[in-house]
């Protein structure tokens, strides 16, 4: 949109990435004089605001400088020798495909430190957790911008430190076990799916994703592209997370302090889903052709169950978590997206990438709310909240309980929302899929990921009634309304989903471009 | 000079051999300046073993520029008993160096011994680490199995000396006790195996045995066989592989922690250097033989070394120092993997670059944990993990350190260097077409991060009573600080080790 020279957007994303990490380093050293603040945790929460308000203001330019006339071209590139006994580079650019994933992280980390800054977890020092949000924050953006396989590796697994700290710290009840499992579960993923780009790297010859995108599979042979799917696959399936790898995600959310949900569901899924994209459909596309039904139907029945697994949830006496609720959700939501990327259509592809933004953007409100819920009322247990008769939310904290219906509806994929463009081009796709894919499987598919989209919206309107609505009685209990901090951090949640709902052009102009060039033989 | 002293005397490139020399000649200087040393200066005496090891480290730098060869074949130039080239060299280096911190660490642990009742005997203790170290300096240089096995046996009996050196300790001499009888059984097998080889083949010099053994007589093949499966069991043990693991623990909790932390690397690179130059340079071709009952024992020792890591209890004495010990069992397996692979491999030379960039990581990150772990010794004599709580609110620095270090040894950002490492050892397997040993591997990686990263998550913890600060001894904070810059500089700059699983060593 604006000309900005070449060297200045190369200089952009590589703060991005760098950036926070010396934010992070910078937040454990005592505060500059002039700096001090009213008290050191003051100070050193100002500074994650600061830092990661800086990274956002770097991440808009960047999309502002971003030739949106050319989305399929790596833009911003960088490409540094760092270690050459592994032949691995500091590789990195952004195309259609990472650039919006990239402002939504910087947008959602900003706006988590901005509701920490009022809102601290209840926990030790602000300062290490100042560090840990924003060594998390390099992860996530790195994993985004990186163009090489080991350097994806590197960035898939800085997160885990600074999220097993975040959980384990400044979390809720059941902390502990569920902070192990999500690290010992991803971990086991990650080092599995290392074999696999390995096993890639070593059989091509080159590690850097552009090169082997362009390639597109022909210099790997077709046992060694199915063995790659596999070992990536899962590593990448867990993180997703797909059923039936799933199972860390409902106590890691539990658990998580609300930021720490936040970016959870925000960001850290979407690297799974990212990495689909990204390695497995243009560098192994023979090997993911043999494994799409399966992932189709793994997704499907993630659908599926992720639906009715909240549902139990969300029935009265069903002693549901309204946070753990969410988690369940996420993982039918993201059953779309994998269903949406096992097409290997366009149509499918764009609806994921869509689907992994909207999900962003509306669960993380869904987790920013059932915080603040959680933070008013004591607890998150739906039977705990709504009694006989419901909560009464309207009532109590008219805007609140406005805000927490707006989530569930556009969480239901209600269109002139974003929720509902993904969906529904990934069921598209699904009606569709690409040449060589049986397509009676995938009609069938189709069918019960539609059932699901019906489970998901009696759920969702059930959560509505129950914490929504409710007697004259419960009314009389007030609730804090929303707050301007809160206001301040949850209005552009909710601007960007009607934003997407009713401009789905914005992202689809960026992705589909890309995301053409992608299947038909890698970028340029 | 006349034809007959030509003949008998040989000509000697004195400094090619500097590096072993020299750490001898001091160790035996300091053994006899012990005598006339007044008791008050005996301080004096470590620095001069420091020195020692420094300038022996230094004398690495002229042989930089090419390989240079000694104590060579009359006839026959090219087989030589003594080579110092670039495996050499950086083996040298790793034994040279991992030495020279353990000493840093002896430093402080004799001075603060001091008036204990346990005081360790100066002269003797550096005498003794000294010649140890001149001996695993001298074995990567060694290309004959004869002075392969004199040099195994001049790192290793100074080590039983220096276990069992506590003086009024019963642990310690029942650790030294087991050490020794258990590795001098190892190492009879393993002359039985040399001998085995030199009956079939007729050689002792590694490069000709590499030749006889392609074509050896069918009658004696089942000998020679036996020869190569034997000769590896000395070097396994060193090692510390299963399962010839069971000293480590028992060994290492007896020993003064300067000495665990000096047998943790350096014992172990004797081991694998040994089993590099026997397996890559004198039999490859029975790579059939010790390709496969490496990847076993890399298999065996990864799993068994993890799996008694995980069964510490935090609570229990010296439970640090034993998850040290298991978990150092646990890393000798991920040193291994490369060498089996190289069995299979048509590279061999860099497959087992990979073990030696491992093993240069490790040696910095583990000698740093020890270092640590020998500070908060100082006053928690018993060293147990759960006296690691609240390190940080104690004693910031050291406990962000030892976080680094243990993450590098889990192999997990902060810790890069950790990882790549793991990376190199993972695409040595893979490219070897080793996928089992890889996914075996692959679990192992998980299941010692569980370890590392609880061990981790406690120096973090809110402390349970006041934190005490007080003053740690500079030679002590020297190891330490020495430690974490190489382990810094080294992620930021992976290159610098790395570089040797991309070229030819030898």
């Amino acid at each position: 949109m604006i000309d900005i020279s070449e060297s200045v957007m190369q200089f952009l994303l590589a703060f991005i990435v760098v950036g926070p990490l010396i934010g992070a380093a910078a937040a454990l050293l005592p505060a500059p004089p002039g700096l001090k603040g009213k008290s050191p945790e003051q100070a050193v929460l100002r500074h994650g605001v600061t830092v990661t308000g800086a990274v956002l203001a770097a991440a808009i330019v960047l999309a502002l400088g971003f030739d949106h006339n050319q989305p399929s071209k790596m833009q911003a590139t960088t490409d540094i020798s760092w270690i050459p006994a592994l032949d691995v580079r500091i590789h990195l650019g952004i195309d259609g495909i990472s650039l919006p994933l990239l402002v939504m992280t910087a947008l959602l980390t900003f706006l988590c430190a901005l509701y920490s800054y009022f809102k601290m977890p209840a926990g030790p020092s602000p300062a290490a957790f100042v560090a840990l949000l924003l060594v998390l924050e390099s992860g996530t953006l790195a994993t985004f911008a990186v163009l090489d396989l080991l350097l994806f590796f590197l960035a898939f697994e800085m997160v885990l430190i600074p999220m097993y700290f975040l959980i384990a710290r400044w979390g809720g009840e059941g902390r502990g076990p569920a902070a192990w499992k999500f690290i010992l579960f991803t971990l086991l993923g990650s080092v599995v799916m290392l074999l696999g780009l390995l096993l890639v790297g070593l059989n091509s010859g080159t590690f850097d994703m552009l090169a082997l995108a362009t390639d597109n599979g022909r210099s790997l042979t077709t046992s060694v592209q199915v063995i790659a799917v596999l070992a990536i696959g899962i590593g990448l399936a867990v993180k997703t997370p797909m059923w039936p790898l799933h199972s860390w995600l409902p106590d890691a959310h539990t658990a998580a302090p609300t930021v720490g949900s936040v970016l959870l569901a925000g960001v850290l899924l979407k690297m799974g889903t990212y990495g689909f994209v990204r390695i497995l459909l243009p560098i192994t596309p023979d090997g993911m052709r043999t494994f799409a039904p399966y992932l189709a139907a793994f997704a499907v029945v993630g659908i599926i169950y992720g639906s009715l697994a909240c549902l139990a949830l969300a029935k009265q006496g069903g002693k549901g978590d309204l946070k753990r609720l969410i988690a369940y959700s996420s993982v039918g939501h993201m059953g779309f997206v994998l269903l949406g990327i096992a097409t290997m259509t366009p149509t499918g592809v764009n609806g994921a990438l869509f689907a992994n933004i909207a999900h962003g953007l509306i669960t993380g409100l869904l987790f920013f709310l059932v915080g603040a819920l959680k933070d008013r009322t004591g607890t998150t247990d739906l039977d705990a909240l709504a009694q006989e008769t419901g909560a009464a939310l309207y009532g109590r904290a008219p805007r609140f309980g406005g805000l927490l219906a707006f989530g569930a509806v556009a969480s239901l994929g209600l269109p002139g929302l974003a929720g509902f463009w993904g969906e529904m081009l990934a069921l598209f796709g699904a009606f569709q899929p690409a040449q060589g894919l049986s397509r009676p499987a995938f009609l069938t598919f189709m069918v019960f990921a539609g059932l699901g989209t019906l489970l998901t919206a009696a759920y969702m309107l059930v959560v509505v009634r129950r914490v929504c609505m409710g007697s004259a009685e419960q009314e009389s209990r007030a609730v804090t309304d929303v707050q301007g901090y809160e206001f301040a951090a949850w209005t552009p949640l909710v601007a960007l989903t009607v934003l997407a709902g009713l401009w789905p052009a914005v992202l689809l102009g960026l992705t589909d471009p890309a995301v053409q060039q992608l299947l038909a033989g890698g970028t340029r | 000079m006349s034809s007959v002293a030509q003949s008998v005397v040989q000509s000697v490139d004195w400094l090619a051999i500097a590096p072993p020399t020299i750490a001898a000649v001091v160790g035996l200087v300091v053994l006899v300046a012990d005598l006339f040393v007044r008791d008050d200066r005996k301080a004096l005496l470590g620095w001069v073993s420091v020195a020692g090891l420094a300038a022996a480290a230094l004398s690495l730098l002229p042989l930089l520029d090419g390989d240079r060869s000694t104590f060579c074949l009359r006839g026959d130039a090219t087989v030589c008993s003594y080579t110092a080239d670039r495996f050499t060299l950086v083996i040298q280096f790793l034994v040279l160096g991992g030495a020279l911190l353990a000493a840093l660490l002896s430093a402080s642990a004799i001075k603060d011994a001091q008036g204990s009742g346990k005081e360790l005997p100066e002269g003797e203790f550096w005498f003794l680490l000294l010649s140890s170290a001149a001996g695993a300096a001298l074995l990567p240089a060694s290309r004959d199995l004869a002075t392969l096995v004199v040099a195994l046996e001049v790192a290793s009996l100074p080590a039983f000396a220096l276990v069992g050196l506590k003086r009024g300790d019963r642990q310690s001499a029942e650790a030294a006790l087991k050490f020794f009888l258990s590795s001098v059984t190892a190492t009879a097998v393993t002359l039985m195996g040399v001998s085995f080889l030199y009956a079939a083949t007729g050689t002792l010099y590694l490069t000709e045995m590499a030749s006889a053994l392609q074509d050896v007589d069918a009658q004696l093949s089942t000998l020679a066989q036996a020869g190569v499966v034997l000769t590896l069991v000395g070097f396994a043990f060193k090692t510390a592989a299963v399962p010839f693991h069971f000293w480590v623990p028992d060994t290492y909790i007896g020993a003064p922690l300067p000495v665990a932390a000096y047998l943790s690397v350096v014992g172990k690179a004797v081991g694998f250097s040994g089993l590099i130059l026997v397996t890559v340079v004198a039999f490859p071709a029975y790579a059939d033989v010790w390709g496969p009952a490496m990847a076993l024992l890399a298999a065996l020792t990864m799993t068994v070394g993890n799996a008694g890591a995980l069964r510490q209890q935090a609570t229990r004495a010296y439970s640090a120092v034993r998850l040290l010990a298991w978990s150092s069992v646990g890393q000798a397996g991920y040193l291994l993997v490369p060498i089996a692979a190289a069995g299979y491999s048509k590279d061999a030379e860099r497959a087992i670059g990979s073990t030696v960039a491992y093993a240069l990581m490790y040696a910095a990150v583990n000698l740093g944990a020890f270092a640590v772990a020998a500070l908060v010794a100082r006053t928690k004599p018993l060293n147990r993990i759960s006296d690691y709580r609240g390190l940080y609110a104690a004693q910031p620095v050291s406990a962000l350190v030892l976080a680094f270090f243990l993450l590098c040894l889990a192999g997990l950002p902060p810790g890069i260097i950790g990882l790549f490492a793991k990376v190199t050892v993972f695409s040595a397997a893979v490219d070897a077409g080793l996928g089992w040993l890889a996914v075996v591997m692959a679990v192992n990686v998980v299941i010692a991060l569980y370890y590392y990263l609880q061990w981790t998550a406690l120096l973090f913890r809110a402390p349970e009573g006041e934190p005490e600060r007080h003053r740690i001894p500079a030679p002590l904070t020297a190891a330490i600080a020495l430690t974490a810059v190489l382990g810094i500089a080294l992620s930021g700059a992976p290159q610098l080790v790395l570089r040797f699983a991309d070229t030819g060593l030898f």
